[in-house]
């Protein structure tokens, strides 16, 4: 499995072509108390770049937008429950979604677990 | 040009260091930097409702109107009964416009030295020179922004205060007096703004270092950001200027028909009360009210009210996650035909409708010590 990071705080844990999705501990101590998570069901196609699932805090919404195109086979269902798993487990059980990738050359440009600590403190 | 730019100048409040030495993380509000949260919106919130949160409120304007004629000239400003105010109490009280809108919503106590009045901080200076512009020369406003404004709220406040300040446990609701703490002059207040018990405290800026650490020193006491004051408040069914208050909104539209004071009514002789009389007996167009949201995705300042073809017919001013009830919570401004209790309103929101249904304010009962 290799781990990705992305400027938006997302990370992506990839194995062959299935990759899962999740915004990382920086981003949700960011956001503070999330109190709902809206992620896509199987099935839905998203592409990069694009709006792909919404995390609301107590004070704001905000998009998630998709790291990598493809099609998602599993949505986290235990976030509609527990949606504070986000905060208390970015990045294990507080996943968003699994996908199918359609190209993996899109996680070229992607940084690696060190590139992204490196650029969290720069921020 | 240059004025305009001082404007927008950020200030920080005397609490500032204190804050950032708390763990607080700071955003801009009002032209301040301020505290917004420290460990978390929701255990922050939690907290005063069981314990006590100690908030920092001193962008808000403090002001003193003094001279013999303050208070008719008051009421030639606000709709309350300001001259029938008794020694020491307070009253909720609104700024209006010529045609009724309002301006800003504020608090009036009567002390010995006039009439103490605190204000919105982002409304503060726009406060100043409307009040300027109707005064009487013989009477005279002080801005007493050498003064901090501290709230303690929640069920265990007043045995957190009583323990530092021995007498403040006998002050009821919307009653206020002088108290020392240590050679610290403090005027004391019991109010607040977040449906608890509590108090809310003038200090002197350079002292407020020393009372917050003092506060925060009892057991009971921890400090809160801005996030919880303002899910609090909602909770408590009040409104926030700028939000759900504005000057395209009159005291009946908002539902605040009580802070015009009877007499005040009968009278009139302030400002927009002739339009306020009329929408008293005929009914406003549209009103603010609670609305309970279906499901656990809140609705946010700005949601659209939609009627049943879908045209926009009013709109969300306040809405959020009550961490309380653990469910989504907003105000709203509905066309009064729909603003009985339970009526199921729609409300649109980036291309999705959310279903709601009127709920009477206060969402969490208050708690104040009458």
């Amino acid at each position: 499995m290799t781990l990705y990071f992305t400027k938006d705080h997302e990370w992506i844990a990839v194995e062959g072509d299935s990759a899962t999705v999740g915004i990382t501990d920086y981003a949700q101590a960011q956001l503070g108390d999330v109190v709902f998570v809206e992620v896509p069901p199987a099935g839905t196609q998203i592409a990069k770049g694009k709006e792909a699932a919404v995390v609301e805090s107590v004070k704001a919404a905000s998009d998630v937008y998709a790291p990598v195109t493809g099609e998602v086979t599993e949505g986290n269902s235990g976030l509609e429950a527990d949606p504070a798993l986000v905060n208390t487990s970015p990045e294990g059980d507080g996943w968003f979604f699994k996908l199918k990738l359609s190209n993996p050359a899109e996680l070229d440009g992607l940084m690696d677990s060190a590139g992204y600590k490196a650029f969290v403190e720069g921020l | 040009m240059s004025e305009a730019a001082e404007d927008v100048i950020e200030q920080t409040l005397p609490l500032d260091a204190w804050h950032r030495s708390q763990g607080a993380r700071l955003v801009s509000f009002a032209s301040y930097q301020m505290p917004i949260q420290y460990e978390g919106i929701i255990a922050e919130h939690l907290w005063t409702r069981s314990h006590a949160g100690l908030f920092d409120v001193s962008h808000m304007g403090q002001l003193l109107i003094s001279g013999t004629d303050a208070a008719s000239a008051l009421e030639t400003l606000l709709p309350g009964d300001i001259a029938g105010l008794g020694a020491n109490k307070m009253r909720y009280s609104l700024l209006l416009a010529e045609n009724g809108g309002i301006l800003d919503d504020l608090m009036v106590t009567r002390r010995d030295d006039g009439f103490y009045i605190v204000v919105n901080g982002a409304t503060k200076y726009d406060d100043i020179a409307h009040i300027h512009d109707f005064l009487p020369e013989d009477v005279v406003l002080n801005h007493m922004d050498e003064h901090a404004l501290l709230a303690l709220q929640g069920p265990e406040a007043a045995a957190a205060l009583s323990r530092l300040i021995p007498g403040v446990q006998a002050l009821t609701f919307m009653n206020a007096g002088d108290f020392m703490l240590d050679g610290i002059p403090l005027w004391i207040s019991r109010s607040g703004y977040t449906g608890e018990d509590g108090f809310e405290i003038s200090v002197p800026e350079e002292r407020v270092v020393d009372l917050a650490e003092r506060l925060c020193g009892q057991p009971e006491v921890k400090p809160i950001g801005l996030g919880a004051r303002d899910s609090l408040r909602l909770e408590a069914g009040l409104p926030l200027y700028g939000h759900d208050l504005d000057p395209e909104t009159t005291p009946v539209m908002a539902d605040l028909g009580f802070a015009i004071s009877r007499r005040r009514r009968e009278e009139g002789g302030f400002p927009g009360a002739e339009r306020i009389a009329i929408e008293r007996s005929q009914g406003p167009v549209v009103k603010r009210v609670g609305l309970a949201i279906e499901g656990r995705q809140p609705v946010r300042e700005g949601a659209l009210v939609l009627d049943g073809e879908g045209n926009e017919v009013g709109r969300v001013t306040s809405g959020g996650f009550s961490p309380s009830l653990e469910r989504p919570i907003a105000m709203a401004y509905v066309p009064t035909a729909s603003a009985a209790p339970g009526t199921t309103i729609q409300v649109g929101q980036r291309g999705k409708i959310f279903m709601g249904t009127v709920t009477p304010m206060p969402f969490v009962p208050h708690r104040y010590h009458r």
